[in-house]
């Protein structure tokens, strides 16, 4: 046992830190946020190329880097930490673990490269499976061929991926029965991308139309017909745990850009900073950042655990829950404290506080939010015979 | 980064898990999950004939070092041993005290002669002690003791006059270490004494206090002109806040998983009751359940990574939330347990006032966000030593 971070961890937070604070500026941000694909494109380019940090996930022996999802949940908190504006967690943190689970080695090392090279890949799946399938769009299999119909809506930074990993039912299925994924490059014909207007201008969502998407039996992962409905649930699974990760970054710097906002603010011929009513407020969103970093840490090694083997698809799913539902309620608690500490300027756009309150919102909803998580604890504490 | 415990931990695991099972039975069957904080009163003798088997066996003081009849065991050894003393169900340890908070300030602090006439009855389980520091006008405000201590020159004595409360177990100590003023002009945390008291001597009466429960566990304690011996000073005169605040250090230790465990065993009783009484249906109970789960999970891993020191060894601002984490938690639990009763919590199980151990804890759980400093003190002090912020200005006393 040993919860802390290895030297070499030390050094990758580090260099995301300094790097993610220089190019994601409150200036960057805002100018990131207007451009069409919702990010600098040189700067991702810049992400992709010399930080290389799609690749951390990536086997070795598949050009990556080999590390794990501690290191990866280390930068993540980084980037959620100063809102950096671009695709890399849809890539590395949503489709690399897609790729990794269920595609078959082929696959693996043909679509790896392709975002080892930079290019942009997103899941084109955005529910947890707590209330059923959630899954609008249909795989029609048949001797001749595959078709693929349907809408799948929320697909993060959808707007300009180079390729997606769509789940889909498959027609005549119902609940968990056929779920398979499939590889859909953005200019397949049939294929329309709409781009969805967001309130978090700082992350893009977008929605896939399927229109008689014709797509051959290679483009589905593991390209054996099987049920991948368990292996997408251990998808989203990780996909949240990197959620967490950037809610863990943005509730740390919710309170830090207030702390040093309210230690500057004098009134009463005293900075408000030594008020109780002012200390108590930080002090608990305090707790609430550290608590989430540990549920984080903790989900991210279970994770590693998953992928290597070491524990099971219901560990996982438990570690994903904790640390989304807590890391969801502790950013969200720490960006509105952090508007109402900021007094009047809280609620302008100059500030940069309200951007967190709005990332705050959006990450909480997506890929369930804490209630939604809370309910599928309970179900493994409750309604199973083995308790856990 | 690395959740696991390695093999030879996991090994050590299994010894402790096996003496357990092998030795918290027969005559201590009926101790097992008894004693602790609200129930502290329970199986008193007990409880200390148990601290004497765990003494014999080498199961007190583990984290000692060998020269003082420890095991020098890791942190992570610490982890496994509280670990699963608590999974056994393994009671309150009456000897916690001298084990977790004096034995380890004289390790750093005594003199050798101190060492060796204290250390080794903690270490054999016959030694209980207890804590003076709070009193009526010093409870958050440690620093304002009344309590005096006057050096008699004639019988080269200290004489300790003054009043303590909330001291647990003081009827079934033998020794307490109490914080007293040696300079009289001096104020605040100047001028203060670190004693170490007989508590079987004429200048000692403890009254119990009854808590909202019918039991009691905290006493109060007067001293008049209580003798302590020159030698029985830890530090000189004046050093009595550095050492009281030194031992307050070594609180917040391992000893944490193991109440974590006690709270798993209680979280365990309330998800069994919910599964039997039907309360697992209600939508709203269930999502305080899986919340409470979240809530002593994420526990245990800010825990572990107090234990495993922090990334660059610089002061470590987590550590400074574990209070008010688990007091918050914990207090929750009660209402939660209550909850989950639903009309039964209301019915006791005997006259004249016998408490299930779910309702005895809901009434205590209001005592876990005041004593050992309360919420709002932990808020201070989070607020102003982790985040840097100005403390208010402080009234004249």
């Amino acid at each position: 046992m040993e919860f802390k971070f290895t030297d070499e961890q030390i050094m990758i937070r580090d260099t995301a830190e300094a790097f993610v604070s220089e190019v994601s500026t409150s200036a960057a941000v805002r100018s990131a946020m207007l451009e069409p694909a919702g990010y600098d494109k040189d700067l991702w380019r810049k992400i992709s190329a010399d930080m290389f940090w799609q690749a951390l996930p990536i086997p070795e022996v598949l050009g990556g880097l080999g590390l794990g999802y501690v290191e990866l949940a280390a930068t993540l908190e980084q980037t959620g930490r100063f809102l950096l504006c671009s695709p890399l967690m849809a890539t590395a943190a949503f489709a690399v673990p897609a790729i990794r689970l269920a595609a078959s080695e082929e696959q693996q090392a043909l679509y790896l490269e392709r975002i080892l090279e930079g290019q942009v890949a997103t899941l084109a799946h955005a529910g947890i499976q707590t209330h059923g399938s959630q899954i609008n769009v249909q795989a029609n299999i048949t001797d001749q061929g595959v078709g693929l119909n349907g809408i799948s809506r929320h697909v993060l930074n959808g707007q300009s991926a180079d390729f997606f990993i769509v789940a889909a039912e498959e027609t005549f299925a119902s609940g968990e029965q056929g779920i398979s994924l499939w590889f859909v490059d953005r200019d397949t014909q049939g294929l329309t991308i709409k781009s969805l207007p967001t309130m978090d201008q700082t992350r893009r969502l977008a929605e896939l139309q399927c229109d008689n998407l014709v797509l051959s039996p290679e483009q589905r992962l593991g390209a054996v017909a099987q049920c991948q409905a368990q292996l997408l649930n251990s998808i989203l699974d990780l996909a949240a745990i990197a959620v967490s990760a950037e809610q863990v970054g943005g509730a740390q710097q919710s309170l830090d850009i207030s702390v040093a906002y309210i230690k500057e603010r004098v009134q009463f011929g005293r900075t408000i900073a030594s008020y109780q009513a002012i200390k108590h407020k930080c002090a608990d969103m305090m707790l609430k950042a550290e608590s989430a970093r540990s549920g984080l840490y903790y989900a991210a090694c279970i994770a590693d655990e998953f992928l290597a083997g070491a524990c099971d698809a219901e560990t996982l799913a438990e570690a994903a829950s904790i640390s989304k539902a807590y890391s969801s309620e502790a950013f969200f608690f720490n960006a509105g404290c952090g508007i109402q500490l900021h007094g009047g300027v809280g609620i302008t756009s100059e500030y940069d506080i309200q951007l967190y309150f709005k990332r705050a919102k959006a990450l909480e909803s997506f890929l369930g939010n804490a209630s939604e998580h809370r309910e599928r604890l309970a179900k493994q504490l409750l309604d199973s015979e083995v308790s856990l | 980064m690395k959740l696991r415990f390695s093999a030879s931990d996991e090994a050590f695991r299994v010894e402790i898990a096996n003496w357990l099972r092998d030795n918290l039975c027969g005559e201590f069957e009926s101790i097992r999950f008894r004693g602790g904080p609200g129930d502290e009163h329970s199986f008193v003798e007990e409880r200390k004939a148990w601290e004497r088997k765990l003494g014999e066996a080498g199961w007190t003081c583990i984290g000692w070092p060998h020269d003082w009849g420890g095991r020098a065991a890791s942190i992570e050894q610490q982890v496994v041993f509280n670990e699963e003393y608590a999974r056994a169900g393994g009671p309150g340890r009456i000897g916690h005290i001298g084990e977790t908070l004096m034995g380890p300030t004289l390790i750093a602090y005594g003199s050798e002669a101190q060492k060796a006439k204290y250390l080794p009855s903690i270490r054999s389980g016959d030694a209980i002690w207890c804590q003076g520091y709070s009193e009526p006008s010093a409870g958050s405000d440690l620093a304002n003791v009344k309590t005096k201590a006057v050096f008699d020159e004639q019988a080269q004595v200290w004489q300790i006059t003054g009043q303590k409360v909330w001291t647990s177990l003081a009827h079934e100590s033998q020794y307490c270490f109490v914080v007293a003023r040696t300079d009289p002009q001096a104020k605040g945390h100047k001028g203060l004494g670190f004693f170490m008291l007989d508590m079987h001597q004429p200048g000692v009466t403890i009254r119990p206090i009854e808590q909202l429960t019918g039991t009691s566990e905290f006493n109060e304690v007067f001293f008049d002109s209580a003798v302590c011996s020159v030698e029985d000073i830890v530090g000189k005169p004046g050093e009595g806040w550095q050492v009281a605040m030194a031992l307050l250090g070594f609180e917040r230790g391992v000893s944490t998983l193991g109440q974590q465990m006690l709270f798993q065993n209680e979280f365990n009783d309330i998800v069994q009751l919910a599964k039997s009484n039907g309360a697992d249906r209600d939508p709203m109970l269930r999502q305080r359940i899986a919340e409470a789960h979240i809530g002593l999970r994420i526990m245990r891993y800010n825990t572990l990574r107090v234990l495993s020191g922090s990334d660059e060894g610089e002061l470590q601002a987590e550590g400074m939330i574990y209070k008010l984490y688990w007091s918050s938690w914990h207090r929750n639990l009660g209402k939660l347990a209550m909850d989950v009763m639903g009309s039964d919590s209301e019915i006791l199980d005997a006259e004249p006032y016998e408490l299930n151990r779910l309702q005895s804890m809901f009434l205590f759980t209001r005592a876990d966000t005041i004593y050992g400093g309360t919420n709002q003190i932990q808020r201070n002090l989070i607020a102003e030593r982790a985040l840097g912020m100005p403390r208010e200005p402080r009234g004249n006393n």
